[in-house]
């Protein structure tokens, strides 16, 4: 399977707001790193751990890798995931087969 | 009440390393840590990890690397306050500074040393209106005395191992006890997972799946009254209780640390890369909890923060006094 040389990620936040952005592949990012590379206010405590789950979000659509049990087990543990839960830290940008992904940005909660 | 040269809040690899650098510098060490144990998330998280970044160490399993620091501090003979958490900082005379742990212990050190990595491992709280004013009113968030719940009417809420562990343990000790489910299955522990199916069978206890926790009641002397629950597509259901414990898991949280007037950057502790001195003077922050202009958070950042961190803590403890700098392989390590 090629790996496509960048991916095109919209990202919904929690007003709505649409964005759209390219990021590149090849450098081994995980999508929580490049959405805090283009600004957005992700606390991502644990640094890709998949301990504090601040960088959850919904998956709305693109196709992708599916979770670990780590991620799984994270997500089973929070009071208010959904099946579209994901990890931003847990997923590749190299694994967005499509090139292209629409997720929504979750408000995050203490 | 407990005294020392340092104090250093956070028993994990940096925090450490850091009685070994103080130590060569004649400085005595107090290392405090909410976790019963020492080495912080190596022991906590990956103690069967390996490491492959520790200089001379092509790999090393995180537990090990605990071992070997612990091996390695001992000469310096650290005292040790473990499963205390630290919730208070005090100036006091002298540019001396006053530590308090949760059950009340006081240690009064020359200097404190930050090594908090993530932070305390907090519970992860539910986002139900009044919640707040109802912990300690029947709302809790760990089973710390199951004594305390017999012939009550409780309600748990969470999927995770710790929800089905405390079901099980609660089932003949509360007077009625409901386990609230976000989704419909239950991963990890399959046995467990059986047995509580098992228990709702038989009735003993209450078992609602696909079910989320909306709102709370309380009586007129301000306790927890009622947990209003609403399954997947069904009406509201109102149950009466005496207590709630949600079990939804821990999350890193900056704590107490928060509070004590530090100057932060997204959770972090802004600190200069002379000495790692934060901007209270005498207070130091090395390791996971600082930043500074290109921190990484490594291990090996986190042992070289020390070293320098060591030699501020030595000139703020001794009114500016420069420490002479000798190399171990000159002059070994005389224990203190």
């Amino acid at each position: 399977m090629s790996i496509l040389p960048e991916v095109q990620v919209t990202v919904l936040d929690e007003s709505g707001l649409k964005e759209h952005h390219v990021f590149p592949t090849g450098m081994g990012l995980s999508l929580m790193e490049a959405l805090k590379a283009a600004g957005y206010p992700i606390e991502a405590v644990c640094d890709g751990l998949a301990l504090c789950a601040t960088c959850r979000l919904d998956w709305l659509e693109g196709t992708v890798s599916e979770p670990t049990d780590a991620e799984l087990d994270m997500l089973d543990t929070l009071p208010d995931s959904r099946p579209s839960s994901r990890l931003a830290c847990q997923i590749r940008l190299e694994s967005l087969t499509d090139g292209q992904a629409t997720v929504r940005l979750h408000p995050n909660f203490t | 009440m407990i005294q020392t040269d340092v104090c250093i809040v956070g028993a994990g690899p940096v925090g450490l390393f850091a009685v070994f650098e103080l130590g060569l510098l004649r400085l005595k060490a107090y290392v405090m840590d909410t976790l019963p144990v020492v080495g912080g998330q190596l022991a906590e998280i990956y103690p069967r990890k390996p490491i492959y970044d520790i200089p001379g160490y092509p790999s090393v399993l995180a537990g090990d690397l605990v071992d070997r620091l612990m091996e390695q501090i001992a000469p310096f003979q650290p005292g040790f306050g473990l499963g205390q958490k630290v919730v208070g900082l005090q100036p006091m005379e002298g540019g001396r500074w006053a530590v308090q742990s949760e059950n009340g212990d006081t240690v009064l050190a020359g200097a404190v040393v930050i090594a908090g990595g993530l932070g305390c491992f907090e519970p992860r709280k539910p986002d139900l209106p009044g919640l707040a004013a109802l912990e300690g009113q029947g709302v809790s968030y760990i089973v710390r005395d199951p004594e305390k719940f017999r012939g009550r009417r409780v309600v748990l809420a969470g999927g995770g191992d710790s929800a089905l562990d405390w079901t099980l343990q609660l089932a003949d000790i509360a007077g009625e006890l409901t386990l609230v489910h976000r989704s419909q299955a239950f991963r990890g522990a399959p046995e467990s997972a059986a047995r509580v199916q098992a228990l709702a069978d038989a009735g003993r206890i209450r078992l609602l799946t696909s079910t989320a926790l909306i709102s709370l009641g309380s009586n007129a002397e301000g306790n927890l009254a009622t947990v209003t629950v609403q399954g997947q597509g069904q009406e509201p259901l109102i149950l009466d209780a005496d207590d709630l414990v949600p079990l939804y898991g821990l999350t890193p949280q900056l704590g107490p640390i928060a509070e004590w007037g530090l100057a932060l950057e997204a959770s972090a502790i802004q600190v200069n890369t002379e000495n790692f001195q934060t901007s209270v003077p005498g207070i130091f922050a090395i390791g996971d909890i600082n930043t500074y202009p290109g921190k990484l958070k490594l291990i090996l950042s986190g042992f070289h923060e020390a070293a320098l961190m060591a030699h501020g803590a030595y000139r703020y403890i001794h009114g500016g006094a420069k420490p002479s700098f000798k190399y171990t392989t000159v002059t070994g390590v005389t224990g203190l």
